[in-house]
């Protein structure tokens, strides 16, 4: 915040000079709640902790009940998340993708509406943070580790299928048109990784950061349902809602931990003969859970942000590289050609009823947007605290429409040049590898491969740290009843704890079991996230706008 | 010797600092000093205040009735943070140039073997500034 110096020896009684200017005019909802008046505070041992008591005690148990019963029973219990996750998404995948849609349009018409002129923090507030530092950090939470592995993964796949005429191909496929199935690939990838993700991710960002920045209630999930529940919200309903968004995050970054882990183990064995064991696993994990420490101890500007900057410097370097390298002209025109290719597709690819590519439809479209909004609570409550400032309309474009526009240049780069290897060069090497390896497998295929494959196994680590830090505020400042100022070992406390779950599932068993699990959340929380598009509007509504 | 004290306060945590108060005043009394209250609060609200704007006006609050009680000349700033927790040392080394204060008055905890990895705030300030720093061992 910004200050003028004082001159101490013109004052003779107290005066305020810390906050220049007001913020603006702030419309703070009327509650009687004190923020941390449920919290239980102690001194155990010599460490503070300061921490919601229903909400940590009960997410604890149920943490620790699930991990057991997954280790314990693996065989009996996968079955089960199984159905769960395949009853959700094949008879409500309709609901996921209506939903999603609900979510692209409410964004999109905020940011050309009146409304998109308010500004989170109060009218005059100013963002904490510069648009390089903020753009990293939401983009590294959100989607970052995914783009490492589906960028040549998911636009291969759908060619395939499309080009085959299977019965998992988008929208019915095109059998035996190379340009047509390249086409419809690209258009069915973006649209998994583009508009709508962000549109949840933003969906979930703007109500919690209007609802705390604006509206003075605690950076919590439940703050969302004020205007639903009311002081309701203080109870039970809002101790599940916040238990809810602690199962998710806390499950969905343990497994991705735990798989990543795998992942990266498979890459450093392929590149350097690394033995693919489970200590070379437990070690990335241990390493990933150190820095992501060492991260948070140093706070979100001097840890999660400059990790951030660093994760994006390297990735954009990387995906210069391969522009510069690959097939820089198909790239190109490519990009072009893919966002018409998507807007051609989309009214098709996004229609929630009478789908004859169920497989499609309810197999990757409802299956990505059930994991997009199972990691919502997380990415968007990190994107949240670091907003203040910001106006509804910048923080939209910044949240939705930039990393859209990245992730079509990434995917169009990393996936297109995959196509080209295997449909221009016959290069059939990448199609065949392992999900784990089709990246690097693909980079082999250009100049100084030693090198960027290196840079994409440190970017995969890298990013894994960025998701486990500002995963664990995330954690913690649900479990301290929206504080985010509770003593540091708590945060220290969850990202260890993270590392554990990794570790054990691991060994045990029943990572992919439990992450099926986590992406059901998807289902409460696509709920959840219709009644924050309410609350957006309503709270937007009876907000004082910006000059 | 010392014109300007600064005091950092977080008003969460006042019965804490509540002895540290006193020997504060007879200190700025001793020396004729004016008194800076500083404060790092979140942005995001707070189980004091639930914007920074309100904080502010709580610290005024508390400034004032320190005023009435040893009749020193009082100022206050706030400094509100995404991550306060993690930044109250850094902000506080450049609250002390900002505020020109001569003298920083801190409670601190005792020596334990877990500030390796989390330095006492106190003894952070100290290292990264040229004022005189006094750490009360209020837990004695």
């Amino acid at each position: 915040m910004e200050k003028k110096p004082q001159n101490p020896s013109s004052d003779d009684s107290a005066s305020s000079e810390g906050i220049p200017a007001p913020e603006g005019a702030a419309n703070l909802i009327d509650t009687d709640y004190v923020i941390g008046q449920d919290n239980i505070t102690t001194n155990a041992m010599g460490l503070n902790l300061d921490l919601h008591g229903k909400v940590f005690s009960i997410s604890a148990i149920i943490v620790l009940l699930f991990v057991v019963l997954t280790l314990a029973l693996q065989d009996t219990i996968a079955p089960i998340y199984d159905a769960i996750f395949s009853f959700l998404t094949v008879n409500l995948g309709w609901f996921f993708i209506l939903s999603a849609n609900v979510f692209v349009v409410l964004c999109i018409g905020l940011i050309f509406s009146p409304l998109g002129k308010i500004r989170i923090g109060g009218a005059d507030a100013k963002p904490d943070f510069t648009y390089m530092g903020w753009f990293s950090m939401l983009f590294a939470a959100g989607m970052g580790i995914g783009l490492m592995f589906f960028g040549v993964n998911e636009p291969l796949t759908h060619f395939g299928t499309s080009f085959d005429g299977g019965s998992w191909a988008p929208l019915a496929g095109a059998e035996g048109d190379a340009t047509g199935a390249a086409a419809l690939a690209m258009a069915a990838t973006i649209f998994h990784w583009g508009l709508h993700p962000w549109a949840i991710y933003a969906v979930v960002a703007l109500s919690l950061a209007l609802f705390s920045f604006n509206k003075g209630l605690p950076l919590s999930m439940r703050s969302v349902f004020y205007p639903i529940l009311g002081e309701r919200v203080w109870g039970w309903p809002g101790h599940i809602i916040d238990i809810l968004a602690v199962f998710a995050t806390l499950f969905g970054l343990a497994t991705s931990l735990g798989l990543g882990a795998t992942q990266a183990a498979a890459g450093l064995t392929y590149l350097f003969d690394a033995p693919e064991s489970d200590v070379t696993m437990i070690l990335l994990i241990i390493g990933i859970t150190l820095i992501a420490i060492c991260s948070i101890l140093a706070g979100v500007d001097k840890g999660v942000q400059l990790l951030s900057k660093i994760n994006i410097a390297m990735a954009a370097l990387l995906l210069f590289f391969v522009i510069a390298v690959g097939p820089t002209l198909l790239i190109a025109t490519g990009f072009f050609e893919n966002l018409w290719s998507y807007a051609v597709h989309l009214p098709a690819l996004s229609n929630p009823f009478g789908r004859e590519d169920a497989n499609f439809s309810q197999g990757w479209t409802a299956f990505y947007w059930a994991w997009w909004i199972s990691w919502s609570p997380y990415v968007g409550m990190f994107i949240a605290r670091v907003s203040r400032g910001r106006t509804v309309r910048e923080f939209l474009i910044s949240v939705m429409l930039v990393p859209f526009f990245v992730s079509v240049l990434w995917m169009t780069t990393f996936g297109g040049t995959a196509i080209d290897q295997y449909v221009s060069q016959g290069i059939e090497a990448v199609r065949d590898a392992g999900v784990d390896l089709q990246l690097f497998v693909m980079l082999e295929q250009l100049p100084l491969s030693q090198i960027t494959s290196f840079v994409a196994i440190v970017l995969v680590i890298i990013f894994f740290v960025t998701s486990s830090d500002s995963g664990s505020l995330v954690i913690d400042s649900i479990t301290a009843g929206g504080k985010v100022d509770a003593p540091k070992p708590q945060r220290v406390f969850w990202a260890i704890i993270e590392g554990a779950i990794a570790i054990a599932l691991l060994l045990g068993g029943g990572l992919t079991a439990l992450q099926t699990m986590a992406v059901s959340t998807g289902f409460p929380f696509t709920i959840i996230l219709l009644v924050a598009c309410y609350a957006i509007i309503k709270g937007l509504m009876s907000e004082p706008k910006a000059v | 010797m010392f014109n300007n004290i600064m005091v950092p306060v977080d008003l969460a945590h006042l019965d804490t600092i509540e002895p540290a108060l006193s020997i504060v005043a007879d200190l700025a009394k001793q020396y004729d000093a004016h008194i800076t209250y500083v404060s790092v609060t979140a942005s995001t609200p707070t189980s004091v205040a639930r914007t920074p704007q309100e904080y502010e006006q709580k610290l005024n609050a508390f400034a004032q009735e320190r005023h009435k009680v040893h009749g020193q000349p009082v100022s206050i700033k706030v400094y509100s943070s995404t991550d306060p927790i993690a930044n109250v040392d850094s902000i506080l080394v450049k609250a002390v140039d900002e505020v020109g204060a001569d003298l920083v008055m801190m409670g601190t905890h005792l020596p334990r073997h877990l500030d390796i990895v989390m330095p006492s705030h106190g003894g952070k300030v100290a290292t990264h500034t040229n004022a005189s720093v006094f750490l009360l061992r209020l837990a004695q």
